[in-house]
C-alpha cells in the first residue's frame, strides 16, 4: 500500500510529461459546461475540476464502432477476426466512471467472455481523480456508494488544497509515479489531510434520493406494473440520448461494412439502445417493448434488477449522465423517489 | 504507440466456413438447405440449438438446426425469405459457400425426456426446430413412450415438410394431426387454430409438451395443455427473439432476466410464466 503526493502547481507539468511518452486521454472543457475526454499533448489542455464527461470512458473501452473481423471473397472466403486496441494512459477518472468500467468488465469477463474486450481493457492505464464537492443536483453517486473509490485504478489521486494525494494501486501505479521526480512518498500530515477530505466529503455526500441502497430490489421487485412506467413513458422521445452516455450501457448491433469492391469489407460491432422500437422486434411482426413505457422499464430494470441477479451488483453508477442529457426531463433520481413513495 | 489491429484465433465472433450441398424449395417463401463443412465434420449440435449463418456482406441470421445430430456430416437449415439475409441466402445454390458460428443457446432436454410420452405442437415454421427433434426421437424411438404430433398452418399452401410428413402420418409409431387456419377445395384434413386439437386426444399422466410456433399461439395451447394437466415444468418451448450475438452480450434478445440466446431458446414454461415479457399481451 503505498501513498505519494504532488504539489497541485506541478500536476500539468506531470501530465505533459506523461504524453510526452505515450497517449494521455484527459476530461477538457467542450465551453456550455461541458466535457469530455480526449486526447491531450500539454497538461494544460486538461481540466482537474469537471463533471462527468458527456461520453464515459466506455467509449474507450467499447467503441461505438469497432472491427470485429475482416473478410475477403476475392480468392474462396477468406477472413480473420480482429480486435482494435491502442495503448493510452486515462487521466482524472471519478469514481463513478470507475464503478462503470467495473461493471462492463463483468459483463465482458462473463462466460462466454469477449476477448476483443478483454484484450483492448488491458492496454488502458488508468488514473482516478476524487471529487471534492457534487458535479451538480444530477448525481447520486452516494446512493450507489460510488462516491469513495472501490479499486478499479492504476493510481487514485485526492485534491488536498495545496497538493494531490495519490495512492499506487498497481505496478504499474508505481512506475506511473516514478515519472520526473514529481511524486514523494506521502506523510502523517498529508494522510491526515485525506482523512479531513473524506470526513468532509461523508458530510455532504448522502441522501440523494430519499431511499437506502438495500431497498432498491424490493422496490423494483413491486414496480413491474406500476404506472410511472407509463408517465416517463409517455414523456420520452427515444432517442437514445440516454444509454448512449450511459457508462453501464453497452447493447450492441453487428453489421457488415463492405468497400468499395463489395469482395472484402469488415464485421463491426456498434452501440445501440433498447429504446429503439425496432431493438427487440422480430421477423414476423411481432415486437417485444412496443410501447415507450415498456422500453423504459427495461431501461431502469437492467440498471437495477436484473444485473442484481446476474451479477450481485447495481449497474448504475449515479453518475447523472441520463438525467443530465434527456431532452424531456426525465429524471433517474426523481423516478427512484417515486417509485419509494410507492412502494416503501 | 499507435492504434493497432491484432488477430485473435479464439475470438467468438470467428466464423466457420461452410458450403451449401443441397437446396430444396419447400414453399413459396421457404427453402431447405443442406450444409456441410469442407472436411465433413459434424456440427455436434443438440435438436432445438441454433446458429447464426454469416454472408459476407450482408450481415448474420440465427437460423434453428431443421435436422437431428444422429445425422452426422451434414446439417439442415430451413429458411423463411423476410429480409436482408434471408433474401441472400435464398439467392444461394448448392455449391456456394456460407459461414456458420454455433450452434448456440440450450436445446430440447432430449435425456429427460426418455422414458416419457411425447406431445409435439407445431405451429408454422415453428416444426422447423421441431424436425430436429422429431427426427432425434425417430432416430431414437424406443427410448421413447407414446409421440403424439399436432401441426398448425395457415394455409395447406404454407405446409412445410409435406413428403415428410406424409411418411409421419402413416407411421405406426407415431400419431399426427394437422390443422390448418383456411382450408382450400381439395383439404380433407382438420380446420381450426391449433389449440383446437388438444381437447380431443388423451394424454398419459408422464407427457411432455414440446410448443414451437408463433408469438401468438402459445398463450392458448399453454391453457389448453394446462387444462390436461400438464405440470408447468413439463411444458417446454422455443421462443424466439431478435438476436445479434448469440452470446448473451448484445441485449436484444432479453426477456427481462433471461437472455433467449443462452438461457434459451428452449425454456419450461415454468421459468416464463411469471415473466411480463416473454408472451405478447
Ligand atoms: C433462435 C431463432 C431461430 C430461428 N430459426 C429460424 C429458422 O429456422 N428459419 C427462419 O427462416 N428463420 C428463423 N429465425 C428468424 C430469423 O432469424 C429472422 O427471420 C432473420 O434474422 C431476419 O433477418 P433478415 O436479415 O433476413 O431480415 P432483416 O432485413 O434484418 O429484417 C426483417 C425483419 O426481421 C427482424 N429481424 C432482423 N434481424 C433479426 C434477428 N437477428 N432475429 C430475429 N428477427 C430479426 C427485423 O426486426 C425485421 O422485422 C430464427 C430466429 C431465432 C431468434
Ligand atoms: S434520453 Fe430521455 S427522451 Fe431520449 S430515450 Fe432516454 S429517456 Fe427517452
Ligand atoms: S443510469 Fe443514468 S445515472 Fe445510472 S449509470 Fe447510467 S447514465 Fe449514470
Ligand atoms: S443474441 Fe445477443 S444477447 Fe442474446
Amino acid at each position: 500500500m503505498r501513498y505519494v503526493t504532488i504539489p497541485a502547481d506541478k500536476m500539468a507539468d506531470y501530465i505533459t510529461a506523461l504524453a510526452r511518452r505515450q497517449k494521455v486521454v484527459a476530461p477538457v472543457e467542450k465551453g456550455k459546461g461541458q466535457f469530455a475526454f480526449e486526447p491531450i499533448s500539454e497538461g494544460r489542455e486538461a481540466t482537474l475540476t469537471y463533471i462527468p464527461t458527456i461520453l464515459p470512458p466506455k467509449k474507450f473501452f467499447m467503441p461505438q464502432y469497432e472491427t470485429l473481423l475482416e473478410y475477403d471473397l476475392h480468392e474462396g472466403q477468406k477472413m480473420q477476426a480482429v480486435v482494435e486496441l491502442e495503448e493510452m494512459v486515462l487521466f482524472g477518472v471519478h469514481t463513478c466512471d470507475l464503478a462503470g468500467i467495473a461493471c462492463l468488465n463483468t459483463v465482458f469477463s462473463d462466460r462466454p467472455k469477449d476477448l476483443n474486450y478483454l484484450i483492448r481493457k488491458n492496454k488502458i492505464v488508468i488514473i482516478g481523480l476524487e471529487c471534492v464537492a457534487y458535479c451538480d443536483e444530477y448525481a447520486s453517486c452516494a446512493l450507489m456508494n460510488n462516491h469513495l473509490p472501490n479499486g478499479g485504478y492504476d493510481l487514485f489521486l485526492t485534491p488536498l488544497g495545496d497538493r494531490y494525494i495519490g495512492h499506487v494501486n498497481t505496478y504499474i501505479g508505481d512506475s506511473l509515479v516514478e515519472e520526473g521526480g514529481f511524486f514523494r512518498d506521502a506523510t502523517g500530515a498529508d494522510f491526515a489531510a485525506l482523512e479531513e477530505v473524506r470526513r468532509r466529503k461523508r458530510e455532504v455526500f448522502h441522501d440523494e434520493v430519499p431511499i437506502d441502497l438495500d431497498e432498491i430490489p424490493r422496490i423494483f421487485a413491486h414496480s413491474l406494473r406500476t404506472t410511472i412506467w407509463k408517465e416517463i413513458g409517455d414523456r420520452c422521445l427515444s432517442c437514445g440520448n440516454c444509454t448512449n452516455v450511459c457508462p453501464t450501457c453497452y447493447c450492441f448491433d453487428i453489421v457488415d461494412k463492405p468497400n468499395l469492391d463489395l469482395k472484402s469489407g469488415r464485421r463491426i460491432r456498434v452501440w445501440d439502445s433498447c429504446q429503439n422500437e425496432r431493438f427487440a422486434k422480430i421477423a414476423g411482426g411481432e415486437s417485444f417493448r412496443k410501447e415507450r413505457s415498456s422500453r423504459k422499464r427495461h431501461r431502469f430494470f437492467r440498471k437495477f434488477r436484473y444485473p442484481v441477479d446476474r451479477f450481485g451488483k447495481f449497474f448504475c453508477t449515479g453518475c447523472g449522465r441520463c438525467s443530465r442529457t434527456c431532452m424531456a426531463r426525465i429524471n433517474l433520481k426523481e423516478t427512484l423517489a417515486q417509485l419509494a413513495r410507492e412502494y416503501v | 504507440m499507435s492504434k493497432q489491429k491484432l488477430p485473435i484465433l479464439e475470438s467468438e465472433y470467428n466464423i466457420r466456413p461452410a458450403r451449401i450441398l443441397k437446396v430444396r424449395q419447400l414453399t413459396l417463401t421457404e427453402k431447405l438447405y443442406e450444409i456441410g463443412f469442407p472436411n465433413g465434420e459434424s456440427l455436434n449440435h443438440d435438436p432445438g440449438q441454433f446458429v447464426e449463418v454469416s454472408i459476407f456482406g450482408v450481415g448474420e441470421a440465427p437460423i434453428s438446426l431443421a435436422s437431428s445430430p444422429t445425422r452426422r456430416g451434414s446439417f439442415d437449415l430451413c429458411v423463411r425469405n423476410v429480409g436482408k439475409v434471408t433474401a441472400a441466402l435464398h439467392q444461394l445454390k448448392a455449391g456456394d459457400s456460407i459461414g456458420i458460428r454455433g450452434p448456440f443457446g440450450r436445446g430440447f432436454p432430449v435425456q429427460e425426456f426418455v422414458g416419457n410420452d411425447l406431445l409435439i405442437v407445431a405451429g408454422g415454421i415453428g416444426l422447423v426446430p421441431l424436425r430436429s427433434l422429431i427426427h432425434y426421437v425417430l432416430d431414437n424411438r424406443r427410448e421413447f413412450g407414446k409421440v403424439t404430433i399436432l401441426l398448425g398452418c395457415r394455409t395447406p399452401q404454407n405446409i412445410l415438410f409435406s413428403d415428410e410428413i406424409e411418411t409421419w402420418s402413416s407411421r405406426l409409431d407415431l400419431s399426427f394431426s394437422c390443422t390448418v387456419d383456411k382450408a382450400d377445395p381439395e383439404w380433407k384434413g382438420n380446420v381450426g387454430v391449433i389449440a383446437s386439437l388438444i381437447p380431443g386426444i388423451t394424454l398419459s399422466r408422464h407427457t411432455y409438451a414440446v410448443v414451437v410456433g408463433p408469438p401468438v399461439m402459445y398463450r392458448y395451447v399453454i391453457a389448453e395443455l394446462l387444462l390436461k394437466k400438464i405440470p408447468a415444468h413439463r411444458i417446454i418451448l422455443s421462443l424466439e427473439r431478435h438476436m445479434k450475438c448469440g452470446l448473451g452480450k448484445c441485449g436484444h434478445c432479453q426477456i427481462n432476466n433471461l437472455y433467449c440466446c443462452q438461457d434459451g431458446p428452449v425454456f419450461r414454461y415454468e421459468q416464463l410464466r411469471d415473466l411480463e415479457e416473454a408472451f405478447p399481451r
